[in-house]
């Protein structure tokens, strides 16, 4: 039986990593997160056959509960609620590991429940996993909970400055390990073991609490990362090659989004986990010297006249469109104009959004195709020989300071050059900053034109006037 | 060979580590949140430790302790499953 559990181990970590290979296109993603899913199922039905479990109440209850939970949050959420989603998703598998980690601690202990005088010794490779599981999982939980408050606006997502920030933190995580390191050799020290616990949960709060709102793609992948490592090491504690398989593919996928998002905003990891933009953000809009001048705008008649004569359209959605729900507007102004002959592409840039990939599950879920979105990287040439972009809600992203203003906190920041098109229409409620609390220099040029209003209702006037004229 | 079983272990997380970053520089950017989804679905699979935790025979702090890692494990695979199957559905070209 032992061999037959430990082979089916080996086809479910198989059939997830054929599932990720499959995510490599549109074409075939259902079918590999389809994969991985039956390679969950039986992963599942191997572990019920371990001759370790010997009830099954509580599992079905619990089972039961969980999914029945996971089922309705996947059919309620919205698709601008994705981020939250996830952040929630990835905090209970850091929770579950915590909460392994502690069982397995009370299981492996000879006297709990019942003393039986018998000395309590952990095995030093047991104790660290134990120990790791405690703190990663423990992060991932609170620092997931207080990221999903943050996207949903429950708790604020201005960056949050307190004294002695990263001292605290460094000095937490060497508490944790010193005390780690004494509850392995003395395995009995039960109170030790859970201020370890409730010392990461802490934890979790203080290094998420610091991150803005425009960092969480950062922080967001980040966790994803934790909570793959954190069934990483409760596969150390169990002894079992399927979580540590598991868990190190999504900590790879984690870290390697990380890495994008950083990238996509010029950043070190450092600077994103240690709270971003805030210094410059405090002394920014004072210091930098923008270019003040004549900021021209256009009215919907004026814009539907334009886009009468054009014949390629590059739009670029950013956070804006998610927050004004534009998405579906935005689709019809590209049918209408496209039934005018126009192209019509979109161009999408890597930190757009809250989380990676955002502004591309928006579009598709108004139905706009996807080999229309292009990453940033492969439309960026293309932008000279456009004749109108359309910006909406997005800010820093195509702020031209990025590339010649060295004073800019934003400076060397790769954006999209949407000032090289020939006319460039910016839909935002109004002239404030973006994220990184600068003035965007690209409304004062002359080819740009400010177009004023919601992103739903300016985008809507705007399709209705087009279909009028046609 | 017992004592090499730890080293065992760390084998295949590193090789595991190195899969993982073949598989995912290859997914398209147009995917990178069903990929997180997804991805985040398969880091349930510690829901393994908390059905192993949750079946001991007798009632204790070890099984209350399992039966919540179960619930939460549980909503972990099976919200994330789902959401990324419903999101991978929209995704259609022209």
């Amino acid at each position: 039986m032992k061999a037959v559990i430990e082979i089916t181990y080996l086809v479910s970590s198989i059939l997830f990593i054929f599932g990720i290979k499959k995510l490599a296109s549109p074409k075939t993603a259902r079918q590999g997160n389809f994969l991985a899913a039956v390679g969950m199922f039986l992963a599942i039905v191997a572990t019920l056959l371990d001759q370790n479990v010997l009830t099954y109440e509580w599992i079905i209850i619990g089972s039961i509960i969980g999914a029945l939970v996971g089922a309705i949050m996947a059919i309620k959420v919205p698709m601008t609620g994705m981020p939250q989603m996830v952040g929630l998703l990835n905090g209970f598998g850091g929770g579950a590991s915590t909460l392994v980690a502690l069982s397995e601690y009370f299981r492996k202990n000879p006297n709990y429940p019942v003393d039986t005088g018998a000395a309590f010794t952990l095995p030093i490779d047991q104790g660290i996993a134990i120990i790791l599981s405690l703190l990663i999982g423990g992060v991932t939980f609170t620092g997931s909970l207080i990221a999903f408050g943050k996207l949903q606006g429950i708790v604020t997502g201005k960056v949050v400055k307190y004294p002695l920030q990263h001292p605290i933190n460094l000095l937490l995580v060497i508490a944790v390990l010193v005390a780690g390191a004494y509850v392995i050799i003395n395995p009995d020290s039960l109170g030790l073991l859970l201020i370890i616990t409730a010392v990461s949960l802490v934890l979790g709060v203080l290094l998420v609490l610091p991150i803005g709102g425009a960092d969480m793609p950062v922080a967001i992948s980040l966790l994803n990362s934790y909570s793959g490592l954190a069934a990483s090491t409760t596969g150390f504690v169990l002894g079992n090659n399927e979580l540590i398989i598991a868990g190190a593919l999504v900590g790879a996928s984690g870290i390697i989004l990380t890495i994008i998002m950083c990238k996509g905003m010029n950043r070190s990891l450092m600077n994103v986990v240690m709270g971003g933009w805030a210094s410059a953000g405090t002394t920014g809009p004072a210091t930098t010297t923008s270019p003040k001048g004549q900021v021209k705008s256009i009215d919907t008649e004026e814009l539907a006249m334009l886009l009468d004569a054009v014949s390629s359209v590059i739009i670029v959605p950013g956070y804006g469109m998610a927050v004004a729900q534009a998405q579906h507007a935005i689709r019809d102004l590209m049918n209408v104009l496209e039934k005018k002959g126009v192209n019509v592409r979109f161009a999408i840039h890597p930190v757009a959004g809250r989380m990676p990939g955002h502004m591309n599950v928006l579009l598709a879920e108004a139905q706009v195709p996807y080999d229309k979105l292009y990453a940033m990287e492969d439309i960026n040439d293309d932008f000279p020989n456009t004749d109108v972009v359309i910006v909406v809600g997005a800010n820093d992203v195509v702020n031209p300071a990025a590339r010649h203003d060295q004073n800019s906190p934003i400076y060397g920041m790769p954006i999209l050059n949407v000032d090289y098109a020939k006319t460039v229409i910016i839909n935002k409620r109004s002239l404030n900053v973006g994220y990184a609390g600068i003035d965007n220099e690209l409304f004062f040029y002359p080819n740009a034109l400010m177009y004023f209003g919601d992103a739903k209702e300016a985008i809507t006037k705007l399709v209705n006037e087009l279909k009028a004229s046609s | 060979m017992e004592e090499y079983l730890f080293l065992m272990h760390i084998y295949v997380f590193v090789l595991a580590i190195f899969v993982g970053f073949e598989l995912i520089t290859k997914v398209p950017p147009t995917l990178h949140t069903p990929l997180m989804s997804g991805s985040n679905a398969i880091s349930g699979i510690t829901i393994v430790g908390a059905i192993l935790s949750a079946g001991m025979e007798q009632f204790n702090v070890s099984t209350i302790l399992g039966l919540v890692a179960v619930i939460f494990a549980m909503i972990n695979v099976v919200g994330g499953f789902l959401v990324t199957d419903r999101m991978l559905k929209m995704f259609k070209k022209k």
